[in-house]
């Protein structure tokens, strides 16, 4: 395994250096980095161009140039980085990590969600193939597929965010908001949950009714200003998460597994009630998150404890239901601050920038003020990447069920749960890996463009400047961080891979 | 790690091929004029077979008939170089505006700042659009094809080469790669910048044709071939190739559409299409701040791109689904 390992990192070494050489040789055969210069009727004209031909090594071989810059990038093996200095005398290192984390950030953001909603969503149209449902979720990824994400991106700056932001004024749906809101969820859950024409009704009546008192009770109490979750919304949205991991993993049929995710649940809201003056005051990030890692050691050890014949499953259950609790705990914070953030910010949702200057809040409105400005650069890359991960999941959740051992799990009287979790799912999960690790790489390489609509400052922004000037340190650096992330992405998915399907693992 | 995601466990008892290769390709095109014998039981080719299957697949026929109506509007209208169109403005002269510019029974689009009318605009932005979506999909098309078959086909060091080739492409963000040679290859014009666009979107179906070779040698009509002393030239177009057209016509349609959109996102960000000449990319960056004032400006070129690009999709799928008979989309 760790030959397997080894020997994947070496071909990808060597697949970089291939890459950056050619990257390297057509940006500086890309134009002409003096052409501002040419034009400009500046005096001192001649001695600024010799200067720039200085800091770039206009003079010197490529070769040189080249060999120059990678052993400047080889010495971050030894501590000492040097990525060079952009047109205007720059370091491109600092730049770098500045642009890295904020672009990381909307990234990983969007593959975490696309990931779990597009996984989600091709499993259910596998399911459900050939359904009104299937139809409309095929239909919505083409859409995305073939939408030009700059055009989108306008769209959205003006629909969801100026809109919204003139809504949240008031903060008050108007019945008929409220009616055409129901009825679209009652119709997407009826065709989601199938069945007769009767039992489909009666799901589509039930929703609407649910969603409009729910509506009406928002707009009477001002929720959407103010909103509130309380203790018991984090318990039973919990208890919930909890029973439906137990459902997809161990089957309600296994009460041992039931009862530790529900005590996991259950104890998780036990200590945010201790720690809530801890929390919701004035933490620190290094706080959250050692909070987190108690969080999830203690739910595994209410698996090891509940578990019994069931250890190992329970664990998993446990974990996955304590990581859900900390993050409803989290958003129950969030939510409770909204309105002391709408007194501070009273157009949330901004379409410019990574965040707001001079804003001057306590932690959580500062969380706060993160989240509304990543909102929208990542809506649309998770959308498109939703829309790729849903197509392959179907396509392969399809082609693996139609294979013979899914029929002879149905014909030994398996239960439906376990035929599509453990039999179909698991060897459908292959094929999917490979394109989230590929679909990490194009999303950085999108976000260039996510980047220019809604002025982030991050790789892209590097990239294209550098890009403009034909300036090679910033372009190269944008190289290595894209370049980087895609190997890593991809040794993730052959590690993946090989404890997905032991043939693999050569 | 593609060779999975490639290759076929077992598929290989399941696809009727046709084992006299070469007979089935051409078969697509001459779909349906074979009229079967009055008396025989009807039996269809291999490509009759698809272009029923095709035919059936609603969602393909509606793109490919809004796909054939957008190409043939976009060429008449203004008509192609010195050939006039039926389209009475044209796109360089500038009108007087009617009113704000707003869409009009004369200005089917509405104008644009300075009074051009905005349907000839945005009609010779979608041809220099579609001639490039085209271009780079052949172009691609030809050079993934060559690159997988090769690669696949000779195996050993020429596989090892052309394939860590294909890695050093993949890693380089597509966007990236695209808009440095895209303004290398600006001042070319068009079909600079679809030459070298075409240059870099062949890597995915090199892979796959590469993986469908793979599977494809070992086959026994190759071994016959070989037996019988076919030169290796033939026994790839001859016998290799026409049994993974599947693949590669699908392949080549997608490729259009990620064409299309990559094209439009360069030019959007400046390293497209360069002035005087123009496309959809183009104009929505030049009009894009117009959006609260003159939103017309905004939606039609946006709604051509999505509108080919999504018909570009469904015929993809059809085709997917038609060369695929595994997986019969009718109960018949």
């Amino acid at each position: 395994m760790l030959k397997f390992i080894l020997r994947r990192i070496g071909a990808s070494a060597l697949v970089l250096l291939g890459a950056s050489l050619l990257m390297f040789f057509l940006t500086i055969n890309s134009g002409d980095p003096l052409k501002d210069l040419r034009e400009s009727n500046d005096p001192n004209r001649e001695q600024l161009m010799a200067e720039r031909s200085e800091r770039l090594r206009l003079d010197d071989s490529p070769w040189e140039r080249y060999w120059d810059w990678l052993s400047g990038v080889g010495g971050c093996f030894t501590g000492n980085c040097d990525l060079g200095v952009t047109i205007n005398g720059i370091d491109v290192l600092g730049l770098t990590q500045q642009a890295a984390s904020s672009t990381l950030r909307l990234i990983t953001l969007s593959t975490l969600l696309a990931i779990v909603v597009g996984v989600a969503l091709g499993i259910l149209t596998a399911i459900r193939q050939y359904s009104g449902f299937d139809y409309t979720v095929t239909f919505g990824a083409f859409l995305f597929f073939s939408l030009p994400v700059f055009w989108a991106a306008t769209l959205l700056k003006e629909f969801a965010a100026i809109q919204y932001n003139n809504w949240i004024a008031v903060g008050q749906y108007a019945p008929w908001t409220i009616v055409l809101v129901a009825a679209l969820a009652g119709f997407l859950l009826q065709a989601v949950l199938g069945g007769s024409t009767r039992r489909r009704l009666a799901t589509a009546a039930g929703v609407f009714a649910f969603v409009a008192v729910m509506l009406f009770v928002f707009n009477a109490l001002d929720w959407w200003r103010n909103p509130m979750f309380g203790i018991g919304g984090v318990l039973l949205v919990s208890a919930a998460a909890g029973v439906l991991v137990t459902a997809l993993t161990a089957g309600l049929r296994n009460r041992r597994v039931l009862y530790a995710a529900l005590t996991t649940a259950v104890v998780g809201v036990i200590a945010y009630w201790f720690t809530a003056p801890l929390l919701v005051d004035e933490p620190t990030w290094l706080l959250l998150i050692g909070l987190f890692v108690v969080a999830v050691v203690v739910s595994v050890a209410i698996g090891a404890a509940w578990g019994g014949y069931a250890r190992k499953q329970a664990m998993l259950v446990t974990g996955i239901t304590g990581v859900i609790t900390s993050f409803v705990v989290v958003a129950d914070i969030l939510i409770a601050h909204w309105s002391d953030f709408l007194g501070l910010k009273s157009r949330p949702i901004s379409t410019i920038g990574s965040q707001t200057p001079n804003f001057d809040g306590e932690f959580w409105e500062r969380v706060l003020d993160m989240g509304t400005q990543i909102l929208l650069p990542t809506i649309l890359p998770t959308l498109v990447s939703v829309a790729t991960h849903s197509r392959y999941t179907r396509s392969s959740m399809l082609e693996t069920l139609n294979q013979d051992y899914v029929r002879t799990a149905r014909s030994k009287g398996l239960s439906e749960r376990e035929v599509i979790v453990k039999h179909a799912f698991r060897n459908a999960l292959i094929p999917i890996t490979t394109i989230v690790a590929f679909d990490f790489a194009a999303l950085i390489g999108g976000a260039i463009i996510t980047e220019e609509v809604f002025g982030w400052t991050g790789m892209g922004a590097l990239f294209q400047d550098g890009l403009n000037a034909v300036d090679p340190a910033p372009v190269m650096a944008f190289f290595l961080v894209t370049g980087i992330a895609a190997v890593l992405m991809n040794l993730l998915a052959d590690i993946a891979y090989a404890a997905l399907d032991p043939r693999i693992r050569r | 790690m593609n060779d999975i995601r490639n290759s076929n466990p077992g598929g290989e008892d399941y696809e009727p091929q046709v084992s006299v290769a070469g007979t089935d390709a051409v078969g697509l095109a001459a779909g349906g004029s074979a009229a079967p014998l009055p008396g025989e039981d009807k039996s269809y080719s291999q490509g009759q077979l698809v272009a029923r299957r095709f035919f059936r697949h609603r969602g393909a026929l509606t793109a490919m008939i809004v796909l054939g109506i957008v190409i043939v509007v976009a060429f008449t209208s203004i008509g192609v170089g010195p050939i006039p169109g039926w389209w009475p403005k044209d796109y360089t002269l500038q009108y007087d505006k009617i009113g704000d510019g707003a869409p009009t029974w004369a200005y089917p689009f509405g104008q644009d700042t300075g009074g051009k009318d905005y349907f000839a605009l945005v009609m010779r932005g979608t041809q220099f659009s579609i001639i490039i979506a085209f271009a780079v999909g052949i172009i691609s098309t030809v050079v993934g094809t060559v690159i997988g078959a090769l690669a696949g086909f000779y195996r050993g060091w020429l596989e090892a080469v052309l394939m860590r080739m294909t890695d050093v492409f993949i890693v380089i963000p597509l966007l990236a790669v695209a808009a440095v040679l895209g303004r290398m290859a600006g001042e070319s014009g068009i079909w600079g910048l679809a030459f070298v666009l075409g240059l870099v979107t062949w890597t995915s179906l090199a892979r796959l044709v590469r993986g469908e070779v793979l599977s494809l040698r070992e086959r026994d009509f190759v071994l016959a071939a070989q037996a019988v002393g076919t030169s290796a030239w033939r026994i790839i177009t001859r016998h290799v190739l026409p049994n993974a057209i599947g693949v590669v016509i699908v392949s080549a349609t997608l490729s259009i559409s990620t064409a299309i959109l990559l094209e439009t996102s360069l030019s959007f960000l400046g390293f497209g299409v360069q002035a005087p000449d123009t496309s959809l990319g183009t104009l929505i960056n030049e009009y894009q701040s117009a959006f609260s004032t003159r939103p017309w400006l905004f939606w039609w070129p946006g709604l051509m791109i999505l509108t080919i690009a999504l018909c570009v999709n469904f015929i993809g799928d059809g085709l997917r689904d038609a060369f695929d008979p595994r997986q019969n989309r009718t109960k018949d």
